[in-house]
């Protein structure tokens, strides 16, 4: 069991990874990847019970699928930093003849990684799917899943909602990163989501809110998803994050949802993370 | 082995068949589980969700979340069968499979029925005359359409030990059933040949491969000499057998319920045209949409009846003298 400390250790070297990766091709997605630091660090070092070697199976262990696939400069940095792969493979992001795809792929077989996303909207359903699969193996183990609150403009996500709530797929934990934006502007101006809470509820899910950027938050409201689990309902944790979060001048803004920082921003960028684990 | 020789066993719809299979191949592997999209009764699923109904999941009508969870349940050593029409099987969710299934290298059975135009009365909104293209162009995809209810309920039990996706295409109607009761003459990625000949190639498959049958008889009266071959695996392509029986007989007909773009059709011309070009004629639906109607009307309406793969031939037999 990780401190908050430590935690918090991980999460500053994670988000130096993210905006050196998305320098270094002048591609890529910090935004949503800066604001899901602390929750992918808190699952990975403190609650995922997973077993390395990775073995795409996964019986006896957690899983964990990324939906919104584009966020993958986190998810590749914490997977590299939780010893799936070398940290020096980081490096590779967005290249050519890399297994860091722009978006996560089986296909090019980078541990960690297993289900292709990307193409919004689909992720719900293979975690649903592989929730299942547990509870037909008699595995009691949980699935975790990650969305972000745009995606939940695709239709195929209330289709997989309706779904779990139906088949009592209650090893089932779904966090929205609900940063409350989007490429061309705020959700609530591109698309409005409503009232999430009273949405997934309605629905027949257990769901519960979380500060998605304060360490301490995130551990003890990844304990108290994982006891609402196993009770007759999938869970839906609404992650409250800030887009960009940690870099001051990304911070709250669609504008960083998708292009890269030039030298001087990276500079600066750097001078507010503190390199705590050693850059790749 | 002549047309001639090829007998009637008697008429059964190809679904009726894959539901047969699909709740032997339950019965084989604990790991088989099937999904639908609230189609359980056209798949014929009824013998399978009484004796495993713990592996049985009813999606709704909800295709696009049923492929993600087929794609899921991979994960954790299950065999899913998705099983809805062809149309919902394919346009509809042709992002799903293409990321969550193919892209992703999952092992999902994705199970076809109601396709083409002998899907009859319902019209061109459910009768995909795409499909076969839309699941060929997929990486890593295989392609199979068995050509009648004995070949269905192998296909349906041969691909739950297939390692890969599949597409598993069959129909609606009550058609003729022929080949062997036991399924030991397919195989997946072999091409069936049903008559030895030297004139004329024809690659036939579904339903097709039986007016094929009653063509080549009709052919064999006339005087011709023809080699029809079942493609029932459409992808992996048997390019072996194709090759060899063109280099015997110097021209073909392709024969498909389907759009003749993106097709059978299309995919022997391009083994043709890279190892031994000849005259191909195409029997299928000319680019366009189907409409409602009897089965056989239909086929009779847009050239895939008997009497057009006879006319073909010969077209094709004239095209190789010329």
């Amino acid at each position: 069991m990780a401190s908050i400390q430590e935690l918090q250790n991980i999460a500053s070297q994670v988000r130096r990874d993210i905006v050196r990766m998305v320098h270094a091709v002048q591609s890529g997605h910090p935004g949503g990847s800066l604001g899901c630091a602390d929750f992918l660090t808190a699952l990975y070092f403190n609650k995922l019970r997973i077993k390395l070697p990775f073995s795409m199976d996964g019986t006896g262990e957690d899983l964990f699928f990324l939906s919104n696939g584009h966020i993958s400069p986190v998810y590749y940095s914490v997977l590299a930093r939780a010893g799936y792969f070398e940290i020096s493979e980081l490096a590779t992001f967005r290249k050519i003849n890399s297994r860091l795809q722009g978006h996560p792929t089986t296909h090019e077989h980078l541990p960690g990684v297993r289900i292709a996303s990307g193409s919004l909207g689909q992720g719900l359903s293979v975690a649903i799917g592989a929730a299942l699969a547990k509870k037909l193996n008699g595995d009691q183990h949980f699935v975790f899943s990650l969305h972000g609150d745009g995606e939940l403009q695709e239709g195929q996500i209330w289709e997989a909602v309706m779904h779990a709530a139906h088949h009592k797929v209650d090893n089932l934990i779904a966090t929205i990163d609900w940063n409350g934006q989007q490429i061309d502007g705020p959700t609530e101006e591109v698309m409005s989501l409503g009232n999430l809470a009273e949405k997934f509820k309605a629905f027949g899910w257990h769901v519960m809110e979380m500060e998605g950027n304060d360490m301490s938050a995130v551990v003890s409201g990844l304990d108290t998803a994982t006891q609402a689990a196993g009770q007759g309902k999938p869970v839906c944790v609404l992650m409250k994050t800030g887009m960009g979060k940690g870099v001051d001048f990304m911070e709250g803004s669609h504008e960083w949802h998708g292009i890269a920082p030039n030298d001087a921003q990276l500079e600066s960028a750097l001078a507010q993370l503190e390199e705590t684990l050693g850059d790749y | 082995m002549k047309c001639a020789d090829i007998t009637l066993l008697n008429e059964k719809e190809t679904r009726a068949g894959f539901g047969e299979g699909v709740f032997e191949a339950g019965q084989e592997n604990p790991n088989v589980v099937v999904l639908t999209a609230d189609l359980a009764g056209s798949l014929k699923l009824g013998p399978f969700i009484k004796a495993f109904p713990e592996r049985f999941i009813q999606c709704g009508i909800a295709e696009a979340n049923m492929m993600g969870i087929a794609a899921g349940l991979t994960i954790g050593g299950k065999i899913p069968y998705t099983t809805t029409f062809a149309n919902f099987s394919t346009g509809r969710v042709y992002d799903q499979i293409r990321q969550s299934i193919a892209y992703s290298d999952k092992n999902v059975k994705i199970c076809a029925s109601h396709a083409g135009l002998t899907l009859g009365e319902d019209g061109a909104t459910h009768q995909i005359l795409e499909d076969i293209g839309l699941m060929k162009m997929l990486p890593g995809m295989t392609v199979i359409v068995p050509c009648d209810f004995n070949q269905t309920k192998a296909a349906t039990k041969a691909i739950a030990s297939y390692e890969g996706p599949v597409y598993l295409r069959f129909g609606r109607p009550k058609w003729a059933n022929f080949t062997k009761e036991d399924g030991s003459d397919f195989q997946i990625g072999k091409a069936q040949k049903l008559s030895d000949g030297k004139d004329v190639s024809i690659f036939a498959c579904g339903h097709l491969v039986w007016k094929a049958v009653e063509a080549g008889k009709i052919l064999e009266e006339k005087g011709y000499s023809v080699e029809l071959i079942n493609i029932h695996t459409i992808k992996p392509l048997d390019k072996d057998a194709v090759i060899a029986s063109i280099q015997k007989t110097g021209c073909a007909v392709t024969a498909e319920e389907h759009n003749i773009l993106g097709g059978l059709g299309d995919s022997i011309a391009q083994v043709a045209a890279t190892n031994h070009p000849i005259p191909i004629e195409y029997i299928g639906t000319k680019d366009t949409f189907g409409e409602s109607g009897k089965p056989v009307d239909l086929l009779k309406k847009y050239g895939l009846d008997t009497p057009d793969i006879v006319a073909a031939a010969e077209k094709a037999i004239a095209r190789k003298k010329g």
